[in-house]
């Protein structure tokens, strides 16, 4: 019977089971039931009668039309996909370029020396990354405040001006992640076959072209795969860059509210639980539709690079 | 394109070493900048701003900072215990259950493949993630909170079989006939053939220990369970709870008033200190788990 061959192969290899035991368990304690605790955005959340015991919402969908009806909410969305749009774009072009004129060095250790400044921020917390930022950039002492001082120029109170974050966040997800970034595409970079390069010259190549016709063409499927993987993850913000960067400082948030630290807010600082899982589920379900679409994209193009 | 290294080097050349040059440089400015803050009286501070080098170097924000408070010795505990314990549990489980997911002669093996690659896919999100920690598994203000939830993770569980799908069948089946067990096999002879990949999963997740704080922020209100990033960040926006310390009077002694910026300069550098130092050592791990994570996930 196919039942008894079941738990015969099972009782076989008890041992193995009893070896995924371990994780099995956190991944359903700390994934899977959040999973089923997605539900909760349609429940009367009550702390005492947890989130499967809690009252389902009356009217159903009462917490979304709270969420929907918010403007804070709208604004959160629109910073998320806007600020991750704009990241996605600004990282592709510096993490490209710099493995291409890394490439370009022949000298092994000026080239081991840059890779190792560039890769060094990509070890440090955003909080300590925040910290930098505000030696930088802080009102009264700050590096670049006493620099526009020096050449006679106003200073800037970074902290108040919230048109400047997108550009300032952008700057500090560079300058913490580049290096990090370019070493998978210097990888495929080195494992371009030479005989190209040297066909190339012997026609007249310049180094120009070369990059231009047979650099970039090589790394295109590396291109497109972590563009979509990132595309993929638009909807999710990282938390921490905004938390350590930004904090509480609530003049900035017109331009760097994004929805995590929308609902880490709901939930934590107003208890807002109804209205911060209506915007978490929502955040599940869209980023859900979209990493299953570009990993089926990513697949199309190249097999391997799928996550699944 | 060899050739062309011999010439002298050309215009294009001379640009690209000075774009990197001025790059790289970028990404160590804020570090020296804090290590000379950090040393830097209160006043050269507030007269000259943050600079790359000291006007004068003074050690007072690390002396008060030692004997500022038990807090500071209590959060480098912490992080130290969390990062070490993490670290090992973790490399334990994930490589014990990437090892059953790796075995051929077991014909589920897929589904638990499936069964941890959902987690990648599917999210619960923040708020369903934080009541179940709370309210039913009961995290709140332990050590466990800031470990147990980064415990297993699907992305080095697949970078662990897939290393250990590479290692030839022929030894499992040997050790089998010597009439080894699934876990002797796994402890005494794949585990150890799978050490370069475990050690760079290692890294990767001490390094993620060592820098957490979120799982503080969430889950640690208690002061002496506070990790030591949490610790920086309460102290940079508020640096006056040293002064409720048991030692003010003696920090009085070495400076009348509290060299704020310093001391958070001072910590700063002290949080960053054993990733600066062990960086040199452990970088080119990274870069390899990198290529091998690049290759496939």
């Amino acid at each position: 019977m196919k039942l008894h061959g079941v738990f015969r192969e099972l009782a076989r290899n008890r041992t193995l089971l009893l070896m995924f035991l371990p994780v099995a368990v956190l991944l359903f304690l700390f994934n899977y039931l959040p999973l089923a605790g997605l539900v909760i955005a349609f429940k009367d959340f009550d702390f005492v009668q947890g989130i499967f015991g809690s009252d389902w919402m009356d009217p159903l969908l009462d917490n979304f039309e709270y969420l929907f009806s918010s403007d804070a909410a709208y604004r959160a969305i629109r910073n998320t996909i806007l600020l991750n749009a704009l990241f996605i774009i600004v990282g592709l072009i510096f993490e490209v370029g710099l493995a291409l004129l890394l490439n370009e060095i022949r000298n092994k250790y000026f080239k081991r020396v840059a890779q190792s400044l560039t890769f060094l921020p990509f070890f440090i917390s955003w909080i300590v990354v925040g910290v930098f930022a505000y030696n930088l950039m802080n009102y009264e002492n700050g590096a670049i405040n006493r620099m526009l001082e020096w050449v006679g120029m106003q200073p800037v109170d970074f902290y108040s001006e919230a048109g400047l974050w997108p550009l300032i966040l952008t700057i500090a997800i560079r300058w913490k992640v580049t290096g990090y970034g370019t070493i998978i595409y210097l990888a495929a970079l080195t494992s371009i076959d030479n005989s190209y390069y040297e066909a190339a010259s012997i026609d007249g190549a310049s180094r120009w072209q070369q990059i231009r016709y047979i650099s970039i063409p090589m790394l295109k499927p590396t291109i497109i795969i972590l563009t979509l993987l990132a595309v993929g993850r638009i909807m999710n913000a990282d938390f921490g860059m905004f938390y350590a960067m930004v904090g509480d400082a609530s003049l900035l948030f017109p331009t760097t509210d994004v929805i995590d630290t929308f609902v880490y807010r709901s939930l934590r600082k107003s208890g807002d639980i109804g209205m911060a899982s209506a915007a978490g589920f929502m955040q599940s379900i869209v980023a859900f539709v979209l990493v299953i679409g570009s990993n089926y994209a990513a697949r199309k193009i190249d097999k391997d690079s799928a996550i699944f | 394109m060899n050739t062309a290294a011999a010439k002298k080097p050309s215009a294009g050349q001379l640009i690209i070493v000075v774009a990197i040059s001025l790059f790289s440089l970028s990404c160590l400015f804020p570090f020296i900048m804090v290590i000379s803050g950090s040393l830097s009286t209160e006043k050269d501070i507030m007269d000259y701003g943050y600079t790359l080098i000291p006007k004068s170097v003074t050690f007072d924000s690390y002396r008060i900072l030692l004997l500022g408070s038990n807090r500071i010795i209590d959060a480098y505990g912490i992080s130290i215990l969390v990062t070490a314990a993490g670290t090992a549990l973790s490399v334990f489980v994930t490589s014990m259950g990437a090892y059953v997911m790796a075995r051929r002669s077991f014909k589920y093996r897929n589904i638990l493949s499936v069964y941890v690659i959902i987690t990648m896919l599917f999210n619960g999100g923040l708020v369903p993630w934080y009541i179940i920690c709370v309210h039913y598994l009961n995290l709140k203000d332990t050590l466990w909170a800031l470990i147990l939830p980064m415990l297993a993770n699907a992305f080095n569980m697949f970078l662990i079989r897939n290393f250990m799908l590479s290692i030839p069948e022929d030894l499992h089946e040997s050790a089998k006939m010597d009439g080894a067990g699934e876990f002797l096999i796994f402890y005494r002879l794949i585990a150890p053939l799978a050490v370069p990949v475990l050690a760079t999963v290692g890294l990767f997740v001490a390094l993620s220990y060592w820098n957490d704080w979120f799982l503080g922020l969430m889950f640690v209100d208690k002061q002496e369970l506070q990790p030591l990033q949490l610790l920086l960040r309460t102290l940079v926006s508020n640096v006056e709870f040293l002064k409720s310390s048991s030692n003010a009077a003696a920090m009085q002694r070495i400076s009348a008033q509290i060299p704020s910026e310093s001391i958070k300069m001072a910590l700063t550098v002290v949080t960053i200190g054993p990733i600066i130092f062990l960086y040199p050592f452990v970088q080119r791990f990274f870069v390899k788990g990198l290529m091998v994570g690049a290759v496939k996930g």
